[in-house]
């Protein structure tokens, strides 16, 4: 199935991988305390500074590319966290992408389940947002029409995969009607108007998560932004980029462009890190499209997390306790890596918290590192995820939070499944921010 | 394929997970932080105790393989880069923190311990261990001890050396051999406590640590001070000394690091200065006090552009910033960065920033020196491309110049990173034929196989002297 006609893997990722980039690692090692499995497992292979002395040792003709090599590749998370703690501002994220993206035009070692739902999904499902809706439809009736609970008494999904299986159970009811659908294309500020947003639903979140949806659009019209929803935006392209579908990434990229610039807005709001984060490195990942790089620059330094938005250029909301809520509710907050890592967007989620009168933020120990969601890395890699998930929730446990809040859908679930798995009887639940501010929301 | 009889006997002892010989732990063990240095170990073992290491150490020494010993691999002398082959040991299983007596003020650890999480660990007991590496957030105290690191605290609390009081370590022949205690005082016979602090590995293997911890200082204040004239900033640090104040930090930065910082983290820093000091004081409230009003003195009478106080501890901080960022603002200038350690005296460090900038001149080559003035140990910088053969041949040629004239100032080679390989060619201009003789006796007394990290401290051939060209 080679793309790459005739080449091996060894020379495609000589071809792919930035060499720059390669001889700009120094090996100073300060990646490695940031890094997630190097935490976990102590391997040095397994940190940013390991991964980046194996491609090297590829490209340099040191080592051949085994299935080890192609395993390391794909047990990282792709969250980043090792590039803020880079004194050499090594594009890590880029150079895994890369190597990603010349591993998937050779490999044969997905396990059957993984390449047969990613095809489907990445190909046929993500890029059409109707499809989308369907399969939310699809899913609403699997939850309402009895055949959920048939699934779980026999246990059939448990067949495919544990995982799959621990994930079906808490996948919130899917809505079959996205954001537009309940609330048009254009929706007025409240107020004087002080710019115009245009929202970016995302593929999941606008099928899983409608209600945030529509919640991001309230906040942002009583904080004075007119918003636009542009019908014609498809998936962000974060899942493709990340998997080494980088082709079909940036065919993605070039959609949404073009329907923000139609759209004519001031800002681009996303309210998941995983989809801002990409959103954000448009100008990078179509830098090899000359034609479309002032665009794709435009679009790139307008796109803001729906936090950052708010506190940056919102008129100041007020937030407080619901009426029927009791004293001392306690809340944490677990970042999104992306968020953090690309969109450097770490301060404004816990700004917002500090503003809600009456309810107690708790910082959570390490919450900015990754809780092993990391796309659909939580599927693929399942050991290394849970391995992390566990650890994290010992943090959320020692918080005594009875809000764990996130900032982006996969987080959201991974800290459902924690939950589910962990903390069941703790009196803890998992909500996006934007949620809960607005269920907090005074309004003028 | 049978494997070799010595790797059966390792798995044996360690057990299949923890010796592995595949291509991707080979490749991701075969170097430090040093740049450009490279080879392949044969493979690499993570033993899980004291016994295990004897026993591995044993069968090693059986089969004359060379053993490196190792913690996260971040030194920059090149102290790790298994540059014989032979196996890697790294300790990090070996990270326990075995004992804190509150009592005798001690600590004793196994080498794997991360030194922050031990720091963070005696810190919640409200106590005080003062080695701070900049690496300190990874690398591990058996590590530190090895390469004897020293940190920002160095003037004023000392290195490792000064808090390491007993050793447990493994020789060559597998021996067990414990040094010092929990003793203040303790003569019995030379000190090989001190000996093996700083011995990188070449003659034994560090299993135990027992450290001394302080109590904390209750009050910190920072300040910052800039100079149109770079002696009169070499001038002020000595003359802070003279007037018998010891900061807790006395931080330097020449105008081309300044001109990097600024241009990397837009501190408003002006560009137009010759030096800045960061100086940091700590203690009770009072002393504190007093000495940061004596030193903004000081500079003044020393004709600094401008004193700046830090009124809070957000302000110390973004004072701070503009030394710590130091580091990273150079080493995004060019693809490789060499981190150098020439340490003088401290009455001599304009003279030895003077120096590094004629040679950098004349070298055609780009060089920043930051360091820790109060202790005259500096870090002139070399931002360069490790692809590029003649102007590396550029780099080394200046650094050779400023290793030398380093000892000409009456300093050293290296002050924090240690000789490895990349300063075994000059160790001799520092200790002489007769030191190197003695230290090869004292190696050979310890490690008769030569089969503890070989290839390092010890230059197969010392570099000639460069004979000075001031013209």
């Amino acid at each position: 199935m080679a793309k790459t006609t005739g080449a091996s893997l060894k020379e495609t990722l000589s071809i792919k991988l930035d060499y720059d980039q390669l001889t700009n690692c120094m090996r100073c090692g300060f990646c490695l305390p940031a890094c997630p499995t190097f935490q976990e497992t102590g391997v040095e292979a397994e940190s940013p500074r390991g991964r980046i002395s194996l491609m090297k040792a590829v490209v340099d003709g040191v080592m051949e590319p085994n299935a080890r090599f192609e395993d390391q590749m794909n047990h990282c998370l792709g969250c980043r966290a090792c590039e803020p703690a880079c004194p050499a501002d090594v594009k890590y994220g880029q150079l895994i992408e890369q190597a990603r993206d010349a591993i998937e035009d050779h490999t044969d070692q997905h396990r059957l389940w993984v390449k047969a739902v990613r095809k489907v999904m990445f190909k046929k499902v993500f890029p059409h947002q109707n499809r989308m809706k369907l399969l939310g439809k699809g899913l609403r009736m699997y939850q309402k029409t009895g055949l959920q609970t048939l699934v779980r008494k026999t246990g059939i999904v448990g067949v495919f995969s544990k995982q799959m299986s621990a994930m079906e159970r808490i996948l919130p009811d899917a809505s079959g009607k996205g954001v537009i659908e309940q609330m048009g294309t254009r929706i007025p500020a409240k107020g004087e108007k002080i710019g115009t947003v245009g929202l970016f639903r995302g593929c999941l979140m606008d099928v899983l998560f409608t209600e945030t949806n529509k919640n991001t659009v309230k906040l942002l019209t009583e904080a004075g932004f007119e918003v636009v929803i542009p019908e014609t935006q498809n998936c962000c392209g974060a899942l493709h980029a990340h998997s080494g579908e980088t082709a079909q990434a940036q065919a993605l990229a070039r959609n949404n462009i073009h329907a923000f610039q139609q759209a004519n807005v001031d800002y681009i709001v996303s309210n998941a890190g995983g989809c801002g984060a990409i959103l954000v490195e448009y100008d990078h990942l179509l830098h090899d499209d000359p034609k479309l790089s002032e665009q794709a620059e435009w679009f790139a330094k307008r796109v803001y997390d729906v936090s950052t938005l708010l506190m940056e250029k919102g008129r100041p909301l007020q937030f407080a306790k619901q009426k029927n809520e009791e004293d001392g509710v306690r809340v944490t907050y677990q970042e999104s890596c992306h968020l953090r890592n690309v969109m450097k967007g770490s301060g404004a989620p816990r700004q917002l918290l500090k503003r809600v009168s009456d309810i107690e933020f708790v910082e959570m120990r390490d919450a900015g590192s990754c809780c092993g969601s990391a796309g659909i890395y939580n599927l693929t890699q399942p050991d290394m995820a849970n391995q992390i998930l566990d650890r994290k929730m010992e943090n959320v446990k020692t918080t005594k939070a009875h809000y764990v809040l996130t900032s982006n859908p996969g987080c959201l679930l991974q800290m459902k499944l924690g939950i589910d798995k962990h903390a069941k009887n703790d009196g803890v639940q998992s909500v996006h921010i934007v949620d809960f501010l607005h269920d907090r929301l005074v309004k003028n | 394929m049978r494997e070799e009889p010595y790797k059966q006997e390792l798995r044996s002892i360690v057990g299949d997970a923890f010796f592995k010989d595949d291509a991707e732990s080979l490749v991701t063990h075969s170097y430090d932080g040093t740049p450009m240095l490279q080879k392949l170990p044969d493979g690499v073992i993570y033993p899980k105790n004291t016994e295990q290491v004897s026993q591995i150490i044993k069968v090693l020494g059986k089969y004359g393989i060379p053993l490196i010993s190792r913690g996260s691999g971040t030194n920059l002398c090149g102290g790790t880069v298994p540059v014989q082959g032979g196996i890697v040991m790294v300790m990090h299983r070996m990270n326990a923190i075995l004992d804190v007596d509150m009592q005798n003020l001690t600590a004793t650890v196994q080498p794997g311990i991360i030194t922050k999480k031990f720091i963070e660990h005696i810190e919640n007991l409200g106590l005080f261990y003062p080695p701070d590496p900049s690496s300190m957030a990874i690398s591990t105290i058996g590590g530190n001890i090895a390469e004897c690191s020293g940190g920002l605290r160095g003037l004023k609390y000392g290195t490792t050396k000064d808090y390491v009081i007993g050793l447990e370590c493994v020789l060559a022949s597998g021996e067990v051999l414990r040094t010092g205690g929990k003793l203040t005082k303790d003569v019995a016979g030379y000190d090989l406590t001190k000996l093996l602090i700083g011995s990188e590995g070449t003659l034994a293997v560090i299993t135990e640590a027992t450290l001394k911890l302080i109590p904390p200082p209750k009050y910190k204040k920072t300040m910052l001070a800039m100079f149109k004239d770079i002696y009169g900033a070499a001038r002020t640090v000595s003359k802070i000394i003279e007037n018998q104040i010891i900061p807790a930090t006395l931080e330097f930065m020449d105008n081309p690091t300044i001109r990097v910082v600024e241009d990397f983290s837009k501190l408003g820093l002006p560009l137009d200065v010759a030096a800045i000091l960061l100086i940091e004081q700590d203690g009770e409230l009072e002393m504190v006090e007093r000495d940061i009003a004596k030193m903004a003195e000081i500079c003044k009478e020393e004709l600094a552009d401008r004193v700046s106080v830090a009124s809070s501890q957000e302000e110390a901080l973004k004072l701070l910033t503009a030394r710590r960022s130091a580091f990273t603002a150079l080493a995004r200038l060019r693809p490789t960065t060499i981190l150098e350690d020439a340490t003088v005296p401290r009455s001599r460090i304009a003279d030895m920033v003077l120096e590094i900038n004629r040679i950098a001149q004349k070298h055609n080559v780009q060089i920043c020196t930051f360091g820790h003035a109060g202790d005259g140990n500096l870090h002139p910088t070399a931002t360069t491309d490790a692809r590029d053969e003649e102007e590396i041949h550029r780099v080394e040629a200046a650094f050779e110049e400023i290793f030398e004239a380093a000892i000409r100032l009456g300093g050293t080679i290296t002050g924090e990173h240690g000789v490895g390989m990349v300063k075994a060619p000059f160790l001799e201009w520092k200790v002489g034929s007769a030191g190197i003789e003695i230290m090869k006796n004292i190696k050979h007394a310890f490690d008769p196989q030569g089969l503890l990290n070989p290839g390092k401290i010890f230059a197969k051939e010392t570099r000639r002297r460069v004979v000075i060209d001031h013209g």
